[in-house]
Parts: C-alpha cells; structure tokens; sequence
C-alpha cells in the first residue's frame, strides 16, 4: 500500500473533524475522497501532504511516516490544493520554474521541464502573462502542471475541479485521465458524483469525518438495490409524510426510495400512499446512480 | 536530486531570494510610495516644521537620520504584508509541500527586505544630499554608519516576517506593523527628547530607535554619540536573535495546524 492511514483523527477545539479514519491506496490506483462540505477531505489530504499533524492515528506514504519524516513524504508526492496554490505576480513559466529549481531539477532541466508541462496542459500561449491575468480553468491547470515537476509517485487533488465551467471541468478530466493511464497513483477529493465514477478506481464515502461506504463504483451502486423509484409531490410536506411511510430519502418534493423494479412493487407503493391522502404528481424509476447512493448512505 | 545538506539549504533560499525581488519589482508602485513618503516627510521638515524647531545645528542635519530610520519603518511594513500575503494564499502549502526547509521561504522574503530598503535609503540620502543635508563623515564613519543601519535593517526585517507569520490577513499585517511607523516619531528622529513632555522623555530615550539614531546622527554629522554606539548595537543584535528565533518557530507552528 503506497498510502496508508490508520485511525486518523483530528479536532479543531471542541469540533470533530475527523472521527476516525482508515485509508490505503494501492500503488497505480485512483481513489476518490466523495463527500459533502465540511466532510473532512480537506484535512484528511492536509494530513496525509503532511501540512496539518493528526492528533490520534498513523499515516505513511511510501512507507515514510507524514508526521515523522515530513521531507521525505514530501519528496514523493504532490499536492494540488483546493485553491489554486500560484504566483499572481509571476507568468505560468515562472511559477513552473520556480518548483522545478526547488525540486533540485538544476535550471536547464527546471526550464525544459516548463516547456514541456505548458505544452501538455496547453498555457503556451499564455506562458509569459502574469498568472493574475488567467482564467479560473487555466490557473487550475497551472497548478497542476506545477504538482507533476518533480514527477511525484503519489498526487493528491483537491477538488480539482470546484468552480469551473463545464468545459474547463471536461478538460480538467482530460488532463487527470491522461495520468491515469500513465499508471500515477492519484487520491482525489470531490463532491462531484460524476467525477468520482468518471475518474475513480474506487470510492470512498466520507461524511462527518467518518467513512460511511467505500468500493468500486458499481459495488456502491449494488448495495443499495437494483432499481430507484422517484415520486414527485407538489408540496414539500406531502414527501416528508411520504417518507414517513415507505422510507427512503426525501429531497425537496423529490422522494427517493430502492425497489425491486417490479409492477408489483410499484402498485404497493402508490396503494400504501393513497391509502395515506397522498398523490404524487409524478413518478419514474431508474436505475441506482451514485447520487443514490450518497443520498442513502449519508442521510 | 538531493534535498538535504547546506549546498540544498542554499540553492534553495537563493531560488526563493529570487522570487521575492523578482515579486518585489512587479510590485514597484509598493516600493515607490514606501520611498515617497519619507521624502515627504523630509520635505515637510525641512520646510515647513524645520525653522520652529531648535536643534541647535542645521536642522536638515539633525533630521536626515531619523528619516532614514523612518524608510526602514515602512520598507518593513511591506515586508510583513508580504510575508502574510504568501501566509494567506495557497502559495504557502504548495512551498511546503515541497521537500525544502520552511527557513528558505522567509528567508528569501528577508533578503529581498534588506534589498528594498537600501536602495530606499539610499534614494532618501541623495535626496536628502540634494535638499541641503552636508554631512561630516568620511569613508570610515559612513560604513559604520552603514553597517550599523544594515544591522537594524535585518533585525526590523525578520520581526516584519515574524508579524507576517502572525498576521491572519495582509490588511492585519500593514495594522500590526503600525508601530514600526509610529516608533520613529517618539524617537530623537524629530526633535530631542529634552524637549519633549517629562512622562514621554522616558519612552524616548529608552526605545530602541533612538540609540540607532543618536549613533547614525553621530557617525554623519559629529554630533556627541556617548554610549548610545553600545546600546544601539545591543538593541539590533538582540532584536535580530529575537526576532529570527521568533519568526522561524512561529512560521513552523503556525503551518502545522
Ligand atoms: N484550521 C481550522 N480551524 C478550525 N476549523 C477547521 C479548520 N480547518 C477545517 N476546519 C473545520 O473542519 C471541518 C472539515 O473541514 P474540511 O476543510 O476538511 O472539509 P472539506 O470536506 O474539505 O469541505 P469542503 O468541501 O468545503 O472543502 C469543517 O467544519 C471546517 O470548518
Ligand atoms: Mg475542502
């Protein structure tokens, strides 16, 4: 296991952070840390990055401990944070040479290397503009051309994508894919469902600071059954009454619940709602996506 | 690609040194009203003030030393809005993140200081040279008076790193690093402390500014120095130990949280 966590735990005066959380990536894998604002992914790739100390818990990188032997975690992997971590005042170019001389690339390499990383993750028109010049979606690929410099073994991506229009986001994946298939072991964090099926390898569930599911995308989607049924209501109340009675998850008038995808089950459920005073306005059935998933299992 | 030993520590705060003149010259219009504003300062002195204050030499020669205590005031205060300015952006994870050691990022930061403010001194001397001032000194006395100036230079240039540490944002940064402005004004920089009220005669004489200036005053233009050499000398060194210590601990501490 290139990275591996034990029992990591963080509070921040009286607040719980992170309750308690075990995490190990293969080496050439690709995990996605999903969960909501506040959930703790942050701090559980600051732990790991070795920026914040654990108060309870273990974490090695590579075997190296994050809290014993910093530098040398921190020679082997990267950090892509959830804000964009680059010089307003210096150009793309700069700010890459900048990382490659503090790797110790030597200034010739630390140069051709820029050359190469602007190319690939297209700034070369943009290489000698001042970085407070870019937009959002190129300063996020800046930033992660800055992470591969030192070619890092391990890459932790903090919401790569937060923020950015769809087309940014779409070549965003792109750049991501690409080290996928170069076989880099990435740990990303996202609340974006989409991205943690298109990206992942494997899913990690984290809300409030506790690991609720992990798996592979499809074994998230099978433990929470084979089909969905969705009833619309015209008013909130009703499909709060409407989960009252058959369960599920309730979102706005939206009411989520699992099924076996049979007529017969759909007929229980209106029957069971009628007999109730409810009507829902509308309803279809479809099957689990990871959303369901993240509604079922952190509600 | 090795990240241990002195030759790293070196390459590594010289990439930094780089970045923050490099950041430093982007930034010009910071460093041309750090340097206008002492100028006006010694304009307004000189012209304005000057006449109704009794010295008992030229006033431009009483004043000039104060004014260059002044420029370290608000090249200091730049620095430290600086420093926080890398503190309070993303800048500062992906530097630590980074295999080099944490002294390298404020170190850089200091040198690029030490920088701005001799060239600000020295824009402020020739100024100064234009507007009237007639030193006495010779080679000798200017490089004590030099060398003692870069001493203090560097003491005030950690503490303004070690503020920028503390600072929660750049805007706290330029408020703590008030008092490096305000200090010189409760110095000998403006008139002597002999006539100021009895209660403030104590704060005074007994600031750090003061001795750096009595020494300076002495070295350019002659006036008596007394022991003020010493206590200027301990007050830098001390300050520069203090200082240093303090910046690099808190900057340690305060990226670990
Ligand atoms: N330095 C800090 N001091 C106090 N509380 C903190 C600190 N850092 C994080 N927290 C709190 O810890 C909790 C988890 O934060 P964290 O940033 O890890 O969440 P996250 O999952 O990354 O959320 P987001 O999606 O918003 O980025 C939040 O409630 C946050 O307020
Ligand atoms: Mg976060």
């Amino acid at each position: 296991m290139i990275v591996e966590a034990t029992n990591l735990r963080k509070s921040y005066g009286r607040t719980e952070v992170l309750g308690g959380v075990d995490l190990a990536v293969r080496e050439g894998e690709v995990v996605a840390l999903l969960g909501p604002n506040g959930a703790g992914k942050t701090t559980i790739v600051r732990i790991l990055t070795t920026l914040t100390r654990p108060d309870a818990g273990r974490a090695t990188i590579a075997g190296y401990d994050v809290v014993r032997e910093p530098t040398k975690v921190r020679g082997v992997i990267s950090l892509t944070g959830q804000y964009a971590a680059v010089d307003d005042n210096q150009t793309g170019r700069e700010n890459l040479v900048l990382v490659g001389r503090l790797m110790h690339l030597g200034r010739q390499a630390a140069r051709q290397r820029a050359g190469e990383l602007l190319d690939r993750f297209g700034l070369n028109n943009a290489m000698n503009h001042r970085v407070k010049t870019y937009s959002g979606g190129m300063r996020r690929r800046l930033d992660l051309a800055m992470s591969l410099i030192g070619d890092p073994q391990v890459i932790f991506l903090d919401e790569p994508t937060t923020g950015l229009d769809p087309a940014s986001r779409l070549t965003m994946w792109e750049a991501i894919a690409e080290l996928v298939r170069d076989g880099t072991t990435i740990l990303l964090t996202t609340q974006y469902l989409e991205e943690a099926d298109r990206l992942a390898d494997r899913i990690v569930l984290l809300d409030k600071g506790r690991i609720t599911a992990a798996g592979t995308a499809d074994a998230l989607k099978a433990q929470i059954g084979g089909q969905r049924i969705e009833l619309y209501f015209a008013e909130q109340t009703d499909a709060i009454k409407a989960v009252d009675v058959l369960g599920g998850v309730a979102d706005g008038t939206l009411v989520n619940l699992p099924s076996d995808g049979t007529a017969a089950h759909l007929h229980a459920v209106l029957d069971e709602l009628r007999s109730q005073g409810l009507q829902p306005v509308r309803v279809s059935s479809h099957r689990p996506t990871l959303d369901d998933v993240f509604l079922t299992l952190t509600a | 690609m090795t990240h241990d030993g002195f030759a790293a520590a070196v390459s590594d705060a010289a990439t930094m040194i780089d970045r923050s003149v490099r950041l430093t010259r982007r930034n010009a219009d910071t460093l041309f009203v750090s340097i206008l504003l002492p100028l006006l300062m010694m304009a307004l002195f000189v012209y304005v003030f000057g006449g109704a204050i009794e010295t008992g030499t030229q006033y431009i020669n009483y004043l000039v030393p104060g004014i260059l205590l002044l420029t370290t005031g608000y090249g200091a205060s730049n620095t430290a809005m600086a420093v926080a300015d890398d503190m309070t952006s993303g800048m500062i994870d992906r530097l630590r993140s980074l295999p080099i050691r944490s002294f390298a990022v404020l170190a850089g930061h200091v040198t690029a200081s030490v920088a701005r403010n001799s060239v600000a001194t020295a824009i402020v001397v020739l100024a100064s040279l234009a507007m009237g001032f007639r030193p006495s000194a010779g080679l000798v006395e200017w490089l004590a008076a030099i060398g003692l100036l870069l001493l203090y230079v560097l003491a005030l240039s950690w503490l303004a790193a070690g503020l920028g540490v503390i600072a929660k944002s750049v805007e706290s940064a330029s408020t703590l690093s008030f008092f490096m402005l305000f200090m010189p004004y409760l110095s000998s920089a403006f008139v002597q402390p002999e006539t100021m009220p009895r209660w403030l005669r104590p704060i005074s004489e007994h600031q750090p500014i003061t001795p750096v200036i009595e020494t300076v005053r002495s070295f350019l233009t002659g006036s008596p120095m007394g022991n003020s050499g010493w206590i200027a000398l301990a007050w830098c060194g001390g300050l520069l130990i203090a200082s240093f210590t303090l910046a690099t601990v808190l900057f340690r501490r305060r990226a670990r949280r």
